[in-house]
């Protein structure tokens, strides 16, 4: 609708506002009240005295960081006035916006005014004091997390591929494994966690094992279910094409099946993340839960933080590079759904 | 399509013998006979069209020439070998093209080649299958992005790169709009022509019978018997509006029990 209203000529344009309505000059005003915002966050936290008997070693640090990203917004800014591929930044300026707000208010209550309680919120230099002081440990702890969800999501997920593709194809296969399934399967795997750590000869394997088994109900379910729903429409068509039974499975099933499997998969993933942080915490002496676990008894609250950060951004890089992968390997379905 | 390429125009199609073929569904316990005692001899190179009611058993009886399905009674045979399994000298055309939406045009037209694993040495096949329908430009297309003649035609093209020797085409045309089926019926006849293939027809559209078949054989109601033959020996391209045509349309039409349509 906007596009027809746009083709006729306003007279707004005509009385000077239409300096305002150009992109890059949008662009170059949002951009630049995005720099402001984070020079107010820089300002405050340099200018503004910490409160008496506090300690916060990283203040002028995060003031200088934040006037360094400030100057780099205003910069970018003005390079969208030339430069298309900076105009891009408009799409995420209102975000980073509210993110400076949000920085200068969290800022204020409790490294200025003091108003919420310590050690349980601490101000953002705090964050950035643990990051920068304790990356050996936290490094570990992203490597060990990774190495952990890594191989136990692979493997659930090859298994449950390999099992839904069994249940969905024989009759056979069907009998045994479906009602072990169906009864096995609701359990949640962190039920399994007391007898796990008794059974298996190590506590990584037996995180590896819950890890594999809560990413691989859902995977062999929705697997079995994208094989049953294949059209049977489409098994004629390459049986009257001269197909082996090998080509209907891996070249009629599965492709089929695919847009279900990763339903699966996402929601494997999101499984597997909770039972990684609960065998972290519970058993494994290492990775992001077990820093959790052991800052918390630390009092060291600035260090969950910390750890909860960087734990969202790799659950969230992971789903991000799941959604990726999807993309690429279902292309075809877009046009055919909503994507 | 490859002797026709070769520059062999000699018939290479293959005979289809249908010995009293009947055929039960089991429909909720009783048993529902669709197929009663059907004989037919269809000779190489022939082009013959199965016209019955909807519903009748016509599409079933193509099952049972592709080998999809075992009949209950009677013996179905290709050049004097009886019919067990689907075979790609045997290549059926559905209704609905059934496209796989995964693959592009191009890969699905080579689909058959693929399962059979001869698509590194007859790779040059799906080119000229392509060129055959008229879809040179789509090889990189997905199935959602054809019309509907368009996925008629890939779905031609995938039947016809198998060098088939018998097509079997369940009411190909059916989905289509009318002038796209017009145009559709011409291309049919002249692949017909120039591969020399034997071709079995299910319609229920009697003109499209007349226009494509040198015989029309018309069934009764469910279970299906073999009513009439009607031979069409008109020369190509056929006329809807030539006089022997509204004859023998009017015939068909009588054995339909629909003479005061007309």
């Amino acid at each position: 609708m906007s596009s027809v209203i746009d083709e006729v000529p306003r007279p707004s344009e005509k009385s000077g506002f239409g300096f305002f309505e150009s992109s890059a000059t949008r662009s170059l005003i949002g951009g630049l009240s995005v720099a402001v915002a984070w020079s107010i966050v820089a300002a405050l936290t340099a200018f503004w005295p910490d409160k008496p008997e506090s300690d916060w070693v990283y203040t002028g640090g995060f003031a200088i960081a934040c006037g360094a990203l400030a100057l780099a917004l205003a910069l970018a800014a003005f390079a969208g006035v030339r430069f298309v591929a900076f105009q891009r930044l408009q799409r995420v300026a209102p975000w980073l916006f509210a993110l400076g707000l949000f920085l200068a208010a969290w800022e204020a209550v409790t490294a200025k005014l003091g108003l919420l309680p310590l050690p349980f919120f601490p101000p953002p230099q705090a964050i950035v004091e643990v990051v920068i002081d304790d990356w050996g440990r936290l490094a570990e702890g992203i490597f060990a997390s990774a190495r952990l969800l890594a191989t136990g999501y692979f493997l659930g997920a090859a298994l449950g591929f390999v099992t839904g593709v069994a249940i969905g194809w024989s009759r056979l296969a069907g009998y045994w494994i479906h009602p072990v399934l169906r009864f096995i399967g609701p359990l949640p795997a962190t039920a399994w966690l007391p007898l796990a750590f008794f059974v298996f000869p190590s506590s990584f394997s037996a995180s590896i094992f819950l890890i594999a088994l809560a990413t691989g109900f859902p995977v062999t379910v929705l697997t079995w279910s994208g094989v049953a729903c294949v059209k049977s429409a489409y098994y004629d068509i390459a049986r009257t094409l001269g197909a082996t039974q090998r080509f209907l499975v891996l070249k009629v099933a599965i492709p089929a099946a695919m847009p279900h499997v990763f339903v699966g998969l996402f929601m494997g993933l999101g499984n597997s993340f909770a039972v990684l942080v609960v065998a972290e915490m519970l058993g494994v002496k290492a990775g992001l839960g077990w820093y959790l676990q052991w800052a918390q008894g630390w009092a060291a609250y600035a260090n969950m933080y910390a750890a909860l950060l960087l734990m969202a951004f790799l659950c969230s890089g992971l789903i991000t590079l799941l959604f990726r992968f999807r993309d690429r390997l279902l292309s075809w379905q877009k046009g055919l759904v909503r994507w | 399509m490859v002797a026709a390429m070769a520059g062999d125009h000699s018939v290479r199609g293959s005979t289809l013998t249908l010995r009293e073929v009947s055929h039960r569904f089991n429909f909720e316990g009783q048993p529902l006979p669709v197929l009663d005692r059907i004989s037919l001899q269809v000779g190489r190179g022939e082009f013959v069209a199965i016209l019955g009611p909807s519903g009748c058993g016509k599409s079933t009886l193509l099952r049972l020439v592709a080998g999809l399905d075992t009949p209950t009674a009677g013996a179905l045979l290709t050049e004097g070998r009886e019919i067990e399994a689907p075979d790609p000298s045997r290549v059926v055309v559905f209704q609905d093209p059934t496209l796989y939406p995964w693959r592009t045009v191009w890969s699905n037209v080579a689909l058959g080649l693929e399962a059979r694993g001869l698509l590194r040495t007859h790779r040059e096949r799906i080119e000229d299958a392509l060129r055959l329908v008229g879809l040179t430009g789509f090889a990189n297309a997905y199935p959602h992005q054809l019309s509907g003649g368009m996925a008629q035609r890939a779905a031609l093209a995938r039947a016809l790169v198998n060098d088939p020797t018998l097509l079997i085409l369940d009411e190909p045309l059916g989905q289509l709009d009318s002038l796209t089926r017009i145009a559709m019926q011409t291309e049919l006849v002249s692949l017909w022509q120039r591969s020399s293939f034997t071709a079995l027809l299910v319609t229920h559209d009697v003109e499209e019978a007349l226009l494509l078949a040198g015989r029309v054989i018309v069934l009764s109601d469910r279970p299906a018997r073999i009513k009439a033959e009607v031979v069409n020996s008109q020369p190509y391209p056929r006329h809807r509006g030539n006089p022997h045509f509204v004859k023998l349309r009017r015939e068909v039409f009588e054995h339909l029990g629909l003479e005061d349509a007309w």
